[in-house]
């Protein structure tokens, strides 16, 4: 009988669980959205995707909702757990789309999981606008999926951008061209890595040292010790959150001090600068955002307030702002129905108003505007290049870490 | 072959024939948990192939697996889709050779915990090698869609079958049946454990890599991490050992629940999804040591039907 | 050549406090447990809590986090894993049920820590100055955490060789059923083992908090680890697991620097593909009767 008990209260709470998601009311837009809460990137999604969701569902509520030709809609969000698993996005997406029967879904999170979702998306007739997938496959992805349109950037034109910080800062005469290039095992890695190196030989520089080291390493000791005995001038890393913050830990302790130092993601978290404070300035790293814009600003504010962390100053606004796109093209239309919406979405002729400056989608369904590095300069992560977008700040160079 | 046998060979057949019409009826949703299903099936009858009888649990599910969808990420633009998985089962089947080799004279839980590294090992030497030759993030851009690849699952899953009962019947199945009883009887009588088992263990190996080979269109976009995922290997022993391996059916009886179940708990407590699966697999483990076949034996047994 | 000598016996402390406690559970309890990373997560979840919320050192705090994952452990064990233990007809069997009752513990462990601390990052600045032996700079919190792990080995091995409750815990290591039959309360020392285990982890876990960056899914990489470590050194002798944790720590080191970073990890697993063929009991284990 005790089984049974157990058994009982399980479902008991699973049930209770249905029914705290579902609430009830005239006029509402229910929207899905499937993410990590656990598994390896659940950490990244903690940082990036699910406070920006959270927030702009919270701030288009209340303000009353989406206005629709018939009045105003509130927006009901359901969300799942994709446990970082490929299948488990698929299936999730089936289900938000056939059995909630969502109006709209957010697009996952990471590279990977909006991939594997593309297919269902697209066969089901749902938008999918990506705040967080980097890729060099616009071209064939808008053609095989038209629905699938890209916000963050494209992996090529970061890696270009970063090499080309490099190449100012060697013509104008600040840094020799001695390069160090590490990279993580894995295909964001590698394919960031390679491109960057083409550029930098490109320009003449000479690449003293490259590695490249496995998915979750973080002793990473002798990985410093080999950038700092090549002597570079700068020190590229291509590199996840974990081994981000271990790079950079191992350069103070080895007081390895290349002029340029530049870690990928998660240099743009806010905890890379609660972890680090003072040592974290002139650290260079993905992404950016202009903090001097009074949008980000009232965006990074009202994201503490709600959620009590600051956004990341990279993805975080993006992924917020696939969703004020996608709230704008409901707006305009006035209307749920996908069809219109995504007819509006795939018009390359409009335009939005987001957190990160306007935004046009180009034939392609592909953002041509956004900002590719970004620097800690005084305690704040600003952009330090950009396509299409003003307001870049000057490189620092990085004055040792002490 | 005895006129039960037939019967059970055109009811199995029937069977298919209703399940391959499926996806003619249903909505996406049931489709994808079908596919869901048919490749679990896939994976659990033939891991209860090699590890019912000789009682070693392999966790090297992802390594075969991970080993199929590459096959299908480097090869899919230059050959024929058709020819991709028969390459998949060769390499699985070589893979499980070399490994059988090694590591079979292993005992308990040594070959549990290799087998749980190969999948890591084979993802690190496939990422250096990648990184090495600058190979790019895999993209495998496919017209296949979700029902091909649940057909080709299905009929996948129906050569399992096929080969598990071939092999039931087999001189091989004979021998396997005394070595899961007594490996020392086994060798007396002059069976050659060793070669029986790589055996098995090469026909499991094989059939992961095909499903490897055949879900890559579905995932678009491999990366290792994700390829090589050792929760596969996990989902895939906890499904056979729900079912239980004593029969051939056995596998299929713990898929089914389990994957429901799965998207039970998924679907009802977003934020408790893992906690929730946890004391599932807790509860598989002391409510239902035989698993469904353990069970289904003890009730026939009690009833007194159980006489063969 | 110091560098990666002292780097890689860093590195090998790091490893030993990863799997030191796997080993008394396995080797004592029989419990080949698949949650070890979970809860070394979630000794270093305490002490990330107890710094942040607090400013106590995570030194401090393991006066904390040790005692309560002994009784936590010792409860998992008693409840849990016990009727396992009763259950099972061979030692084989047991195999199988802990296997897969301990990873669905480690589930269970994530989906907790992931419910109470959310699914994000922690990590935390605690004595990252620098130590400089023969012209190299190491971080003071590796150095730290080197000394307490090697203080933590020798107290556990005085311990286990010197005293009656270690000679007990030994006896049931080498056969339970011969510790019976001389008076030995088989449950009772396996529970402690598991739990002593268990105690060792999550303080394990609170030291590499200090420059690990942990999430409440990193556990299982730990736990790949630690098994690596355990079944290399021998099961059931904590030398053997001390043993080898420097050498993986030491070769892992030496390949990074001088072959190439790549390949840490793939070394690790060919090392310990080259000691379970050649040596299937372990550096220290005793063949398997």
């Amino acid at each position: 009988m005790k089984r049974r008990n157990l058994m009982m209260s399980v479902a008991a709470g699973a049930m209770l669980a249905v029914s705290m998601g579902a609430a009830s009311a005239q006029d509402v837009i229910r929207m899905g959205a499937a993410a990590p809460k656990t598994g390896p990137l659940a950490g990244g999604a903690d940082v990036t995707h699910w406070p920006a969701v959270r927030l702009w569902v919270h701030q288009v509520n209340e303000a009353g909702g989406l206005q629709l030709a018939d009045g105003p809609a509130m927006i009901e969000l359901i969300e799942y757990d994709d446990q970082t698993n490929p299948q488990q996005t698929i299936q999730a997406a089936q289900r938000m789309a056939t059995q909630d029967q969502v109006d709209f879904m957010v697009a996952p999170y990471s590279t990977g999981l909006n991939l594997a979702a593309a297919p269902i998306f697209s066969q089901l007739g749902y938008p999918q606008i990506t705040g967080s997938n980097v890729t060099n496959q616009q071209p064939e992805l808008s053609a095989q999926f038209p629905g699938m349109f890209f916000v963050l950037g494209r992996t090529g034109v970061m890696a270009e951008d970063t090499a080309q910080v490099l190449v100012d800062l060697r013509d104008a005469g600040e840094i020799g061209d001695r390069v160090a290039l590490v990279n993580v095992a894995d295909a964001f890695g590698i394919e960031m890595a390679e491109i960057s190196r083409d550029v930098l030989e490109e320009n003449g520089f000479e690449i003293v040292y490259q590695t490249s080291y496995p998915l979750g390493t973080q002793d990473i000791a002798p990985i410093i010790d080999g950038a700092r005995a090549a002597e570079p001038d700068a020190f590229i890393a291509w590199s996840y959150p974990a081994d981000t913050f271990a790079l950079t830990d191992q350069a103070i302790v080895q007081n390895f001090q290349p002029s340029v130092f530049f870690t990928a993601v998660a240099t743009a978290f806010p905890s890379f600068q609660e972890r680090f404070g003072d040592q974290a300035e002139g650290v260079m790293g993905m992404g950016g955002v202009n903090p001097d814009d009074p949008a980000f600003q009232e965006f990074a504010e009202a994201h503490m307030e709600l959620t009590g962390q600051l956004p990341d100053y990279w993805a975080s606004a993006s992924t917020y702002a696939t969703l004020e796109i996608l709230g704008q093209a409901i707006e305009a239309t006035g209307s749920k129905d996908r069809e219109v919406v995504m007819a509006y979405l795939q018009d390359s002729s409009n335009e939005y108003e987001t957190v990160l400056g306007p935004i046009q989608f180009n034939e392609m369904n592909d953002n041509e505007r956004y900002w590719t590095v970004g620097q800690w300069q005084d305690g704040v992560f600003r952009g330090v290049a950009a396509r299409g977008r003003d307001g870049a700040s000057d490189v620092i160079l990085k004055d040792g870490w002490d | 072959m005895t006129m039960r046998d037939i019967r059970n060979l055109i009811l199995s057949a029937f069977a298919f024939g209703l399940l391959a019409l499926l996806p003619l009826y249903v909505s996406g949703y049931i489709l994808s948990i079908a596919t869901t299903m048919a490749m679990f099936t896939v994976l659990a009858t033939s891991w209860a192939l090699f590890s019912g009888p000789t009682h070693y649990i392999s966790l090297a599910t992802a390594a075969f697996f991970g080993l199929g969808t590459f096959v299908t990420g480097l090869g899919f633009q230059t050959l024929p889709m058709w020819l991709l998985p028969i390459i998949a089962a060769g390499l699985g089947a070589v893979l499980a050779a070399l490994v059988g080799l090694v590591t079979l004279r292993l005992s308990g839980v040594y070959f549990v915990i290799f087998t749980l590294g190969l999948a890591e090992l084979v993802r690190q030497v496939v990422t250096w090698v990648q990184n090495r030759t600058g190979q790019r993030g895999m993209y495998v851009l496919t017209s296949i869609t979700e029902r091909d690849i649940y057909w080709q699952l299905l009929g996948m899953a129906a050569l399992v079958f096929l080969v598990g009962w071939l092999i039931a019947r087999s001189r091989l199945g004979f021998a396997l049946r005394i070595i899961g009883n007594d490996e020392t009887v086994a060798k007396h009588s002059g069976i050659d454990t060793a070669a029986a088992k790589i055996l098995l263990f090469m026909v499991s190996g094989a059939a992961a890599a095909v499903v490897g080979a055949m879900m890559a269109p579905r995932y678009i976009y491999i990366e290792p991490s994700t390829a090589f995922a050792s929760i596969l290997s996990f989902q895939v022993v906890i499904m056979a050992l729900l079912g239980g391996t004593g029969r051939l059916w056995g596998p299929l009886a713990g898929v089914v629940p389990f994957t429901l179940l799965w998207e039970f708990i998924s679907r009802n407590a977003p934020n408790q999804t893992l906690l929730l699966l946890g004391i599932a697999f807790l509860l598989i483990v002391y409510v239902l040591p035989g698993g469904f076949v353990g069970l289904y034996d003890r009730l026939r047994h009690r009833y007194g039907q159980g006489g063969q | 050549m110091f560098f990666i000598l002292i780097t890689g016996l860093l590195l090998g402390g790091t490893y030993a406090l990863i799997a030191m406690g796997l080993n008394l559970q396995y080797g004592v309890a029989r419990i080949m447990n698949l949650a070890n990373g979970e809860m070394l997560v979630a000794g270093g979840f305490a002490a990330f809590w107890v710094y942040t919320a607090g400013q106590v050192s995570p030194i401090a705090a393991l006066l904390v986090v040790a005692p309560v994952a002994f009784v936590v452990n010792w409860a998992i064990y008693r409840i849990m894993l016990r009727p396992l233990v009763k259950r099972a007809k061979s030692r084989g069997a047991l195999e199988v049920d802990s296997i897969l009752a301990t990873f669905g513990l480690s589930f269970a462990l994530v989906g907790i820590m992931t419910w109470f601390f959310g699914g994000g990052y922690f990590n935390y600045s605690y004595l990252t100055g620098r130590v400089d032996i023969f012209a190299s700079s190491y971080a003071q919190n590796r150095v730290v955490a080197f000394t307490i792990a090697s203080l933590l080995a020798a107290a556990l091995w005085i311990w286990l060789s010197y005293t009656r409750a270690g000679l007990r815990m030994r006896a049931v290591a080498v056969s339970p059923d011969s510790a019976r039959l001389v008076g030995i309360d088989v449950p009772a020392v396996s529970a402690l083992a598991f739990g002593l285990g268990g105690a060792v982890t999550a303080s394990g876990g609170a030291l590499i908090s200090m420059f690990f960056t942990l999430d409440a899914s990193v556990g299982v990489l730990f736990t790949m680890k630690a098994l690596i470590i355990v079944i290399m050194g021998g099961v059931g002798d904590i030398r053997g697991t001390i043993v080898a944790a420097m050498i993986l720590g030491i070769a892992e080191t030496f390949v990074a620097r001088v072959i190439d970073p790549g390949l840490t990890l793939a070394a690790a697993y060919v090392l310990f593909l080259g000691v379970l063929l050649f040596r299937p009991q372990g550096l220290f284990g005793r063949t398997p009767t």
